[in-house]
């Protein structure tokens, strides 16, 4: 069974669904390297400032 | 950026190929049985690639955390959009079907994280075989 931290699985989860949103939603080969990566950054940093939310609610 | 220049290449052999082979529906149904196949059977052989490994692992993943594959099911309506969303991947889920994998119940925090990651992956599966579909049709490049 493997059993990964919460943030490697947001690591893993953003990886792929990244690069498939980063080829589904553009054409030009670029944009999609760009939108990939700024869809992996956004899942990231996302969970990260969530995280940090949840943090400050709890204390 | 070698990847960058593979999909350029592709993109550029794909412009020249010649009458397209398959319909649509076809492409459409091929990519929903195998992540990636739509894409492949037009010559976008290097996003089929990268589809085909991102949406397997993940599939995979979400077996190996112990995630659950939601079978057919009239309850609760989440379970229902479970249903829906492990659909998408596919030969993916006939495959768990006939194996009886992810059949079992959620007791460890991560198998809750692999159940979503099997959701996640036919979501993911679905707008890939409509990309294919669109490809076909000439709606997108």
């Amino acid at each position: 069974m493997y059993t990964p931290s919460h943030f490697t699985a947001v690591l893993l989860f953003a990886l792929f669904a990244s690069v498939v949103f980063g080829i589904t939603q553009r054409s030009e080969t670029r944009a999609m390297v760009r939108y990939g990566v700024y869809c992996f950054s956004l899942f990231v940093l996302g969970t990260i400032a969530a995280s940090w939310v949840m943090w400050l609610i709890k204390h | 950026m070698s990847t960058t220049k593979a999909i350029m290449k592709e993109s550029a052999v794909q412009s020249k190929a010649g009458p397209k082979k398959f319909s649509a529906g076809v492409i459409l149904l091929a990519g929903w049985l195998i992540p990636g196949l739509g894409h492949w059977m037009q010559g976008r052989w290097i996003r089929a690639i990268l589809l085909f490994i991102s949406i397997t692992c993940m599939f995979a993943l979400g077996l190996a955390m112990r995630g659950m594959v939601y079978a057919p099911n009239t309850g609760d309506v989440l379970d229902m959009l479970g249903f829906v969303g492990d659909l998408g991947d596919g030969g993916l889920y006939i495959l768990s079907a006939v194996f009886g994998w992810g059949h079992h119940i959620v007791q460890v925090v991560t198998a809750d994280y692999g159940t979503k990651f099997i959701v996640v992956a036919g979501l993911l599966n679905f707008i890939s075989a409509v990309d294919a579909h669109s490809l076909r049709v000439g709606r997108k490049r």
